[in-house]
């Protein structure tokens, strides 16, 4: 079953078409990774689908539901949560809060979880972070201020968890420490991933979509993706 | 995790039982200055959920303050309302306004903010002289005595009116505390922290910056509204740019984003300006100086300062 | 008086008070523009042009107009020279953010007015213009001085325009108001650059003041209204923008002369504030700036 879909979307800044007519499909349960060359309009394309930019056109629907013109918070209120690229957490406030205020966004859902303390607790357990709940946030190492972000997305309980580079700058222990995790997650959630390290992309997901200059140069199963000629001259190089 | 919990419960209780057993043993003179620390800590304290713990700078807050401090001073001088009821509908205007004010304000955020809210500010002390046949403009007006009364409590009394600028702080500073620990007070403090975070974590930001205005003029209003009645008089000055400037100060220099800070805050500057006094009569003077050091060495305030040192428990 | 000559007076009024406007709030828009910080304190360096001008001509003997272009000299030095004091002891230790930087030009603003207080008093007093020549119209007689007034401020604005477009300081402070990072990079010493711009926004403030003093009185307190004004013309023309800046200054200065001749001067000012509001709040950029893309 389709949980998103673009129709035509389209998102350009000055003269440049960032995201230009494009349409996708994102299947319920699944990991799905956005792959394709700096500069290709994978981070305007998430930020579309999460309501951080608004598009020129086109239309974006979720699980049902058109969303094309709803404000970013209330995306978030239907169980769509991302991660930012450049971590964006709260530096002066302590781990545990960080988390905290995700699950409580998450407890003000008609069915969420009022235990906003138990729900932190899961989270931080999962990402690894339990230890280290006292400690400011800011102060953290780079690696673990991206698992913060991680568990703020977690905690959020999100029907679609869209991850933008989770694995960037993370060193080698921490990156596969990331696919267990991620690949423990498709339990509950469905990902959207952008990837640049092609080991993760091609251990973790499911299907893939490739884009390159604002449009889809493919899209599907990771198999079919990885023998495409033309993904592998445009991107793989391979 | 209870522990934490009494022990910033005690510290606040202590405050107003020591401020109720003050009032036994102060001299005049400080006893109608406590009086007046304490209606005018609860407009630092208002201003603080704003500025302290949603992070908006605001440089018009006089008009909050004076819209109350107007509503309720008007309604009794040419209505002839009695205080109490004056006095809730000076809360209706502070919010009303607070709500018309935020709603064109809050689409600005950082400098262009202040300067919006400074402006309307303006527009509003213009307006209090512009009307100047019912507000008397820079002159005021003094409230009759008769008026001044709450049942049979008279608010000229000194007793009384202690013990009525004492029930409204603690009012507030209850309010403060329990909103400092809410759920609400955590997304006001996450939106002050970083607003595109919360709008990711699903919170609205105009709808918890408008919450926040609006519990802050309230606040303010009351206060106005409180002063008005208590002392007696009601001027333009009060709406003049000083009071917006006013409670900026006190909130960084007792501290901004603590319960405590704006009253101490108050208590500090007032006392302050008052030494200062007997030496020169340069007060304005004082109040530069402790603007300029504060921002340079002690951005954090005074209770911000100790928070961050020695008592992280402080809410 | 007819309405033709009247709007002509009206008109005349507007203009003077358009170039005190535009030097002050050129100003104040440079300082914002290549600093990035909005200076509370900015009606009082106004002010202590003022005040400083009127010490200059009761020290200096001989004729008025000999303590005049002594005032026109030295006000302005040295009210540059506090303000590039204040920044390297106050504003450049903040690092310039900008909420710590308005609260600690309020404080100035309080320091200032306490001091002019101490020092000069609670007075307002006059200063002798430097001449008194009195040009008739068919109508009414206007001024000579209040035109000279309108010519003086054409003329600074040239120069500071000259100074920025044509000099090597004005090219490094442009350079510096482009992009900060880059401009150190190439060795550009951005303290000096800053306090200078400072000293520089102070001075043409000192230099309105001046100019201004003959007509309007000298007060500690006079520091208020140019600075609402100044604030007023520099959001209307777009923050940091020198061209918009001058455009609104006339636009405000004409029709704030005008409007006042007919309206009452309260009623004028409310719906001038509010209007400023409103532009901030649905034109950020100003009515003349351009939406950055």
């Amino acid at each position: 079953m389709s949980l998103l879909s673009t129709q035509k979307l389209s998102r350009s800044f000055g003269g440049l078409k960032a995201v230009d007519n494009v349409d996708f499909e994102l299947e319920s349960g699944q990991i799905h990774a956005l792959i394709g060359p700096n500069g290709a309009g994978k981070t305007t394309f998430v930020s579309l689908l999460c309501g951080r930019l608004r598009p020129d056109s086109g239309k974006i629907r979720f699980g049902g539901q058109e969303i094309t013109r709803l404000p970013a918070h209330e995306r978030v209120a239907l169980g769509i949560a991302y991660t930012f690229q450049i971590t964006s957490i709260y530096a002066n406030l302590s781990v545990f809060d960080n988390v905290a205020l995700a699950a409580a966004s998450a407890a003000r859902r008609p069915n969420g979880n009022r235990d906003v303390r138990a729900a932190t607790h899961d989270a931080l357990e999962r990402t690894g972070l339990r230890s280290r709940a006292s400690e400011t946030a800011g102060t953290l190492s780079y690696g673990h201020r991206r698992l913060v972000e991680i568990a703020m997305g977690l905690a959020l309980k999100p029907k679609l968890l869209i991850l933008d580079e989770p694995t960037q700058g993370l060193a080698n222990s921490e990156i596969s420490d990331f696919k267990n995790l991620a690949a423990g997650l498709k339990q509950t959630t469905t990902l959207l991933l952008i990837e640049h390290n092609m080991d993760v992309v091609m251990d973790l997901a499911d299907s893939v979509t490739v884009l390159n200059f604002g449009q889809v140069l493919a899209t599907g199963p990771r198999e079919t993706i990885r023998s495409n000629p033309a993904v592998q001259s445009a991107y793989l190089g391979t | 995790m209870t522990g934490v919990l009494n022990r910033s419960a005690i510290l606040h209780i202590g405050v107003v039982i020591l401020l109720f057993a003050l009032q036994f043993v102060l001299p005049p003179y400080h006893h109608t200055n406590m009086a007046r620390i304490m209606t005018l800590a609860v407009f630092a304290m208002g201003y603080n959920v704003a500025f302290g713990y949603t992070g908006l700078l605001s440089l018009g807050h006089a008009l909050f303050f004076a819209s109350g401090l107007y509503a309720a001073g008007l309604l009794i001088q040419m209505g002839g309302w009695s205080a109490l009821p004056a006095f809730s509908m000076a809360l209706i205007a502070g919010g009303g306004l607070a709500l018309l004010v935020g709603v064109l304000a809050l689409r600005t955020t950082g400098v262009a903010f202040m300067i919006v809210t400074l402006m309307f500010a303006q527009a509003g002390y213009l307006t209090v002289l512009y009307l100047g046949e019912w507000t008397r403009g820079d002159e005021g007006l003094v409230l009759p005595a008769a008026s001044r009364t709450i049942g049979s409590l008279d608010l000229t009394n000194d007793t009384t009116r202690y013990f009525c600028a004492l029930a409204l702080f603690s009012i507030a500073l209850l309010g403060c505390y329990l909103l400092a620990r809410s759920s609400t007070g955590r997304v006001l403090i996450a939106m002050r922290e970083n607003e595109e975070r919360s709008r990711m974590l699903g919170y609205d930001p105009l709808r918890y910056r408008l919450t926040a205005l609006v519990i802050s003029a309230v606040m303010s209003a009351a206060a106005g509204a409180a002063y008005g009645v208590l002392f007696g008089y009601v001027g333009a000055t009060f709406a003049s740019i000083q009071y917006s400037i006013f409670p900026l100060l006190w909130v960084l220099l007792g501290g901004a984003g603590t319960v405590l800070g704006p009253f101490l805050g108050v208590l500090l500057m007032t006392y302050l300006v008052d030494l200062a006094g007997d030496v020169t009569s340069a007060h304005l003077l004082v109040v530069g100086i402790a603007l300029v050091l504060t921002v340079l060495f002690a951005p954090r305030g005074l209770l911000g300062t100790v928070r961050a040192r020695w008592l992280p428990w402080l809410p | 008086m007819d309405f033709g000559p009247f709007l002509l007076l009206a008109s005349l009024e507007g203009l003077v008070m358009a170039a005190v406007l535009a030097l002050t709030a050129v100003g104040l828009s440079l300082v914002f523009g290549v600093m990035r910080v909005v200076n509370v304190a900015h009606g009082e360096f106004f002010m202590l042009g003022a005040i400083s001008a009127w010490f200059v001509v009761d020290l200096v003997p001989g004729p008025a107009a000999l303590g005049f272009a002594a005032a026109l000299i030295i006000s302005p030095l040295l009210v540059g020279a506090i303000a590039a004091i204040a920044d390297m002891t106050i504003l450049k230790r903040l690092h310039y953010e900008p909420e710590a930087t308005i609260v600690a030009t309020i404080g100035l603003l309080y320091i200032f007015q306490q001091l002019a207080l101490t020092f000069y008093g609670a007075d307002a007093r006059p200063v002798e213009a430097p001449f008194s020549l009195r040009i008739q119209f068919p109508w009414f007689g206007y001024s000579g001085y209040k035109l000279a007034v309108i010519a003086a401020s054409v003329v600074v604005l040239v120069g500071v325009w000259a100074f920025l477009t044509k000099t090597r300081a004005g090219l490094v402070m442009r350079a510096t108001q482009l992009d900060r990072e880059t401009a150190q990079a190439f060795g550009i010493n951005v303290d000096r650059v800053f306090a200078g711009v400072f000293a520089l926004g102070a001075a043409l403030a000192a230099t309105a003041a001046v100019l201004v003093v003959p007509i309007q009185q000298a007060h500690y307190l006079m520091g208020g209204d140019p600075l609402l004004l100044s604030f007023i013309v520099v959001i209307i023309g777009g923050l940091g923008s020198l061209r918009g800046t001058v455009v609104a200054a006339l636009l405000i200065g004409l029709s704030d002369g005008i409007i006042s001749v007919f309206f009452s001067p309260t009623l004028a000012k409310i719906i001038a504030t509010l209007l400023v509001a409103m532009v901030l709040v649905f034109r950020p950029q100003g009515l003349f700036g351009r939406r950055p893309a």
